[in-house]
């Protein structure tokens, strides 16, 4: 199951963890094993949320470290759920820009700290 | 009715190229000397940092890894491109600097280094006669350099008008027009004025003219220079033509005219694309697969259209970032991956297989 992979994901701003804050749900996360395909439907606490992109990181993050290289993930924010919602999506999707961010150090930290086994 | 895929062709895996321990970004085939025994040459670069130089061995027809050229750039090198002399390789990277790298003799010297970018530069190409380098990048803008002697490279124009960043820049193979392709999903041609030495934008292909509708991540010309394909995260390829005889002429620009689009042949982003002398069209993408594309001869009423006449599932193990044709060997090509490896292939025709012996 997908879901333990990233519940324990933290909010960038926040003490808590993705699924406490309900940014992550168990039917957000659609996994075809067959096509070795996932797909991660979040939603941000707030449309005009200005972490929704190192939130998308981190998922994106975190499922490369667990899952083996033939799965493809693309990560979105719900429907509905975001003042940019397609420039987010967009932005998330685009590995060139992913690479990038990984490659910047602030960034790396951030994404660590979220993905910290423990915090609190 | 003939099946869309024509079992005729063949792709054949001849060698698969290990050593980069990161995604492998670019390649690009060394010019064809002209000169027989000279042995094929392929520049790789990748997020590892590095540039790795591959030489095929005239004894065993195998390549090798010749040279790898680190220690320079500092992060990823997403794009290498050589000149048409063969005797420069530019390299762009992420440390917002381009490299250039002289070839002696097989040993490689970083002999200029250019600042600019504010950030990550993401393309760099040379003009057909040498004298021009272009780079593009994170920062929305395009520079053009222009090569003067002992190694020194100034650049001319920054070109503002994307806006979002530059993901390929690609000088036209005869005239002197920059072609740029970027993440605003448009595609810009770039001249210069007749007297002014200023560049400046002459065409925006964009969705109001049947362009992209989402990130255009590539593009090619064909031989003639005639036309030229676009790829794009919206899943198509596009054929887009010009009045290359006026445009040869100098009697005014000939604007780019959609001619034809690709759709239903991907599912998700396709990241190169690379046109070959011979007029096939081969495309690389996040689906792991390699697909060839001609002009179709069945149907020209509504102009030329294109057909798939191969697919290869699973080309590699990840992602297909570059896909490129060789500059000697009319079928031969290789291809680049997330997978970290090269894959060198023979495309052929099955009634006339090549013998290996």
């Amino acid at each position: 199951m997908l879901l333990q992979h990233i519940r324990d994901v933290k909010d960038p701003e926040h003490p808590y963890s993705l699924e406490e804050l309900k940014v992550i749900t168990e039917d957000a996360i659609e996994v075809d094993d067959k096509r070795s395909y996932v797909r991660v439907t979040f939603t941000p606490t707030v449309e005009h949320c200005s972490m929704a992109t190192v939130i998308g990181l981190c998922l994106r993050v975190k499922l490369m470290r667990s899952l083996p290289p033939r799965f493809k993930v693309d990560i979105r924010v719900a429907p509905g759920s975001h003042a940019s919602e397609a420039a987010v999506n967009k932005q998330l999707n685009d590995k060139e820009r992913v690479a990038a961010a990984l490659e910047n150090p602030n960034l790396v930290d951030m994404v660590d700290e979220c993905l910290a086994p423990s915090y609190g | 009715m003939k099946n869309s895929v024509d079992e005729n062709f063949e792709l054949n895996e001849v060698q698969t190229l290990e050593g980069h321990t990161d995604r492998v970004w670019s390649l690009a085939w060394k010019p064809a000397p002209g000169i027989d025994g000279v042995p094929a040459v392929l520049a790789s670069c990748s997020g590892d940092r590095t540039v790795r130089i591959w030489e095929q061995s005239p004894a065993t027809g195998c390549f090798q890894c010749k040279a790898v050229l680190e220690d320079t750039h500092t992060r990823t090198v997403r794009s290498c491109a050589w000149s048409p002399s063969g005797k420069f390789l530019a390299t762009s990277s992420f440390d917002a600097t381009t490299a250039i790298w002289e070839d002696a003799g097989g040993d490689f010297s970083c002999v200029a280094t250019l600042e600019g970018h504010e950030n990550e530069v993401k393309s760099v190409s040379w003009n057909a006669s040498g004298s021009l380098l272009a780079t593009c990048g994170r920062d929305k803008s395009v520079w053009i350099w222009e090569v003067l002697p002992h190694n020194e490279f100034e650049c001319v124009s920054v070109l503002q008008g994307h806006t979002q960043d530059v993901k390929m820049v690609q000088w036209h193979p005869s005239v002197n027009i920059l072609i740029s392709c970027s993440y605003d999903n448009s595609i810009k041609v770039w001249a210069e004025d007749g007297d002014s030495d200023d560049w400046h934008c002459v065409q925006t292909l964009n969705q109001s003219n049947s362009g992209h509708t989402s990130t255009v991540w590539a593009l090619s010309f064909n031989a003639s220079g005639d036309k030229m394909v676009t790829c794009s995260d919206d899943l198509t390829i596009k054929i887009w033509g010009c009045d290359i005889i006026r445009m040869q002429s100098g009697d005014g620009y000939a604007p780019w005219m959609h001619i034809s689009t690709l759709s239903g042949y991907h599912d998700r982003t396709i990241f190169s694309i690379h046109w070959s002398r011979e007029g096939i069209i081969c495309s690389g993408a996040a689906d792991d697969a390699i697909r060839f594309f001609t002009e179709s001869k069945d149907d020209l009423v509504d102009g030329p259209s294109y057909k798939l006449i191969y697919k290869k599932e699973k080309a590699h193990e990840m992602d297909i970032n570059a896909v490129q044709w060789s500059s000697m060997e009319n079928n031969r090509l290789a291809s680049a991956s997330d997978d970290g490896t090269i894959k060198i292939w023979e495309f052929i025709s099955a009634p006339g297989k090549k013998m290996h012996l």
